[in-house]
């Protein structure tokens, strides 16, 4: 039976696609300088099928995994809905197509950071870290930082601070996003060996290592307005987001989960960390437009 | 394959192929304006 297109789909992580297209519209939107809107239209797909891409190699890769977890037991390869080799050639066509196309549309620079994000995730992370090292969302959140990244080098070219820095917000905002997630799912991982950081080094290490990530991403997503790549809106929001996030993980580190616990704060974190980092990318782009506009907001100065 | 299967596989067969279309066809008119767009550079 032919799989229906809409597992070829799903196989692209629709969900996760939205933040990745996010994060890669606002990098391109924030940049100094301009890019044509068929270009810079091509440069986002790229950066979205090139996810897509990767997301299918990740589960091509981890379909035994993906059977052993209830929340992902419903995905096409696990439900048995796709043939796994078509999930792999899938996965290689459009990330190759991805890239070539970015390249020859867009420049190579951003193809070729593109490549990386795509071989990061998909090698490094999915098939080197995450079954072997407690450390896999720290290192391996590289790979979701990529897309502002990728977004800025397509309008300008080369690789400056700015797009450093909004690489390391997201690298920074991976491990407790992720880690508030693994601790209300942590039995499924244990189940399927993932030696996710409450499986491996427990509960209470997990909490205060979200609560250390979080501390650092106050001074991490407002350094963008320090080093005078934005204006004080940006910068003062930045701030203002940020402790409401360290504010949510106080409480996850501050307890322990019982018996049949609900783990509201942890969902509560989890929910945040999401609306946060959409807030914090689209004040960033409010901040840009504001100020290359002339548009009357206070603190818009770059 | 029953009837039913054999309605359901043309079915699936139907509606890929119609998107595979749709997806060449929206190609064509990217790389269209793409290179429009770089001819003018």
């Amino acid at each position: 039976m032919p799989t229906d297109w809409r597992d070829f789909f799903a196989l692209t992580k629709p969900g996760v696609m939205r933040l990745v297209i996010f994060t890669g519209l606002c990098g391109l939107l924030a940049a100094p300088g301009s890019i044509h809107p068929v270009i810079g239209f091509t440069a986002v797909l790229c950066i979205a099928i090139g996810a897509g891409g990767s997301a299918a190699l990740n589960q091509w890769w981890e379909a035994d995994i993906d059977a052993g977890m209830k929340r992902t037991s419903k995905r096409p390869l696990p439900a048995g809905r796709m043939a796994r080799e078509d999930a792999r050639n899938f996965g290689i066509l459009i990330s190759a197509a991805s890239v070539g196309i970015m390249g020859l549309a867009v420049g190579w620079l951003a193809a070729s950071i593109l490549a990386v994000a795509i071989i990061y995730y998909a090698v490094v992370y999915t098939i080197w870290l995450k079954p072997n090292t407690p450390q896999n969302i720290v290192i391996g959140g590289g790979a979701g930082a990529f897309p502002p990244m990728i977004g800025w080098v397509a309008v300008t070219g080369d690789i400056t601070m700015m797009p450093i820095l909004l690489f390391a917000i997201i690298f920074m905002w991976t491990p407790p996003h992720f880690w508030a997630l693994a601790l209300f799912v942590q039995s499924d991982y244990a189940k399927v060996g993932i030696p996710m950081m409450p499986v491996v080094k427990g509960e209470a290490s997990t909490r205060k290592q979200i609560l250390i990530y979080s501390i650092l991403l106050v001074p991490l997503a407002a350094s963008p307005w320090f080093v005078g790549g934005t204006g004080a809106f940006y910068g003062i929001i930045a701030l203002a987001l940020s402790l409401i996030f360290l504010a949510l993980s106080l409480p996850v580190a501050m307890r322990r989960s019982q018996e049949e616990d609900a783990m509201k704060p942890e969902k509560r974190l989890f929910a945040f960390s999401i609306i946060y980092l959409f807030a914090l990318f689209g004040v960033l782009v409010i901040d840009r437009i504001a100020d290359y506009q002339g548009w009357p907001i206070p603190g818009v100065t770059a | 394959m029953t009837p039913q299967d054999e309605a359901e596989y043309r079915r699936r067969q139907k509606s890929r192929n119609w998107v595979v279309g749709g997806v060449l066809m929206f190609f064509v008119v990217l790389f269209y304006a793409i290179t429009i767009v770089r001819m003018g550079d």
